[in-house]
């Protein structure tokens, strides 16, 4: 029994972090051409992301998308998962439900909205409409975890500072703020993380005038191989994990995921 | 009361504006441009024009659209497969070993489809992938290219799929009732047993959901099948892509994306009232 168990969890480790291992190994290929068992180390790849124009331009617009749409997409969440949650108002529950519809659709679907409402109001691929664009798809991820956060707020502190005294103001500041801040930080991240890497919704809203990494890759991809890829794979991954590690240590990963405290 | 009412709806205001303008509107626009016309100069007028669900009705739209809603249920069903045992695993593992999974797990989640569709082209090419190990073990002769195939689209979506799948199902499985498998192991049912006869009727509708929810997500893979398949293993959301940006009709591609809206909201709905149902 335990041999079966052992072994599955190896294969299941094998299965899901060797594909990601080979990617790796590609990445400090010496050489131009694609080979595994790779030939030679280098850092070549790595440097090109920083070195190569192109590829350090379109690296530079993504970052600045994904601040930009995760810091938005965190600003609207706020008032409504409050007022639903410290109000229970009925019309901000269902702005709350509105507001994660976009996440559950098939991304190409408000992919192609997006593209329909920005062509009709004639702002062509313009930087800020990926922004906006990103911060509604991604706007359930922020909605959910500052929920989360606010729900683990302790009522009875809110009614002693009340007792003793304090504003609506000093409650949230003093109290509310310090325990939802860390949710509404998993909330930026998880945006930040998902908009870095989002593809369709960044190609139909500003697909011919900015290019994202994403967009990028796709175009190198049907262009042939190159090694810059497999390195760029790599820092995205270890971004993703970096992201992942300090929500983990500054707010509750396993209660963001749905488990049991 | 009234000065209430308006302190609590000021601070919704710009979030319903922005909802409002940049999801309600959107999705309506879709809705509008799937029934517009396409002018001889491929410009947009709207109307009432229902000559592009017309089109889709001809055999060729129609056999994409069971084709993906076939691969997608497949996808489901295996990566659910192999998610499931490690996710009920991954619930008795240390809180240290667990959140190491779980970070790692989140961020090969959140990876590019274009990064995995890249790994996936390497790890079946002919010169630097599992082509080569067969070579090499001895099992083919010589070292073959395995994209672009059916089998290598499936493959990368499962790929996909599966850290979704594990965190879709692990909120369930970390809740579950343990003492139910200990009551079950003292009166003397082998491990094997108790998984299949308790732990898994009793997530039931964990696994019906997650397999829902990874069933519209794959249904939305728009790089996998166009990297790795031929045309022919296209699914409705590349077909739209396609549409839209390629051979710029907005109206046929609203059309497509309504039809790939409605697909997946009534599989949500039947599977939701299937389970609901049960109870």
């Amino acid at each position: 029994m335990k041999l079966l168990r052992n072994s599955y969890l190896a294969l299941f480790a094998i299965y899901l972090v060797g594909p990601i291992l080979v990617i790796t190994a590609v990445s400090f290929n010496a050489k131009k051409f694609l080979a595994f068992p790779p030939r030679g180390f280098s850092f070549r790849w790595y440097a090109e992301i920083f070195v190569a124009n192109d590829w350090f331009a379109a690296l530079m617009n993504s970052l600045l998308i994904a601040a930009c749409s995760a810091f938005l997409a965190v600003l609207v969440a706020i008032p409504v998962s409050y007022m639903a949650w410290r109000h229970g108002l009925r019309y901000a529950k269902a702005l709350f439900s509105l507001g994660i519809a976009p996440f559950i659709l098939p991304p190409v679907i408000m992919a192609l909205a997006f593209l329909l409402f920005f062509a009709n109001v004639g702002m062509h691929g313009w930087t800020i409409n990926v922004i906006i664009a990103h911060a509604i798809f991604l706007l359930a991820l922020p909605l959910v975890t500052v929920s989360l956060g606010l729900e683990s707020v302790d009522m009875s502190l809110i009614e002693a500072s009340q007792t003793m005294g304090a504003d609506n103001a000093t409650v949230f500041r003093t109290v509310i703020l310090p325990i939802a801040a860390p949710f509404a930080f998993a909330g930026f991240a998880f945006c930040f993380v998902l908009s870095l890497n989002e593809y369709i919704i960044a190609l139909m809203t500003v697909g011919f005038t900015v290019e994202t990494l994403p967009i990028k890759i796709f175009n190198a991809l049907r262009y042939g191989y190159t090694p810059v890829i497999a390195s760029i794979a790599v820092v995205f991954l270890v971004i993703n994990v970096l992201v992942f590690s300090l929500i983990a240590k500054f707010s509750n990963l396993s209660r963001i995921l749905g488990a049991m405290d | 009361m009234t000065r209430k009412a308006l302190s609590q709806a000021l601070p919704l205001i710009p979030s319903s504006v922005m909802i409002g303008v940049f999801f309600l509107i959107p999705f309506v626009l879709i809705l509008l441009a799937s029934v517009a016309t396409l002018t001889p100069e491929g410009d947009m007028a709207y109307g009432f024009d229902l000559s592009h669900f017309e089109r889709f009705l001809s055999w060729f739209y129609i056999q994409r659209a069971l084709f993906s809603a076939g691969m997608c249920a497949l996808i489901a069903v295996l990566s659910l497969l192999i998610a499931f045992p490690f996710t009920y695993m991954l619930t008795t593992f240390s809180d240290r070993a667990k959140k190491i999974w779980l970070i790692y797990i989140l961020a090969q989640l959140s990876l590019s489809e274009v990064l995995i569709a890249f790994s996936w082209q390497i790890l079946l090419s002919r010169t630097a992938g599992l082509g080569n190990i067969l070579e090499w073990v001895g099992i083919a002769e010589k070292s073959f290219a395995m994209a672009p195939s059916a089998g290598a689209v499936i493959a990368a979506l499962v790929y996909l799929a599966v850290p979704f799948a594990v965190l879709l199902l692990y909120p369930a499985l970390s809740r579950m009732d343990r003492s139910l498998i200990e009551a079950a192991r003292t009166l003397g049912t082998s491990p094997l047993r108790s998984f299949f006869t308790i732990v898994i009727p009793v997530n039931r509708s964990a696994i019906v959901s997650s397999s829902v929810t990874i069933f519209v997500l794959t249904l939305g893979a728009i790089i996998v099948p166009q990297v790795l398949g031929s045309p022919e293993h296209w699914t409705l959301s590349v077909l739209i892509t396609d549409q839209a940006i390629f051979n710029f009709n907005l109206p046929f591609a609203s059309a497509l994306a309504v039809v790939l809206l409605i697909l997946s909201a009534s599989v949500i709905g039947l599977v939701m009232r299937f389970s609901g149902g049960e109870k």
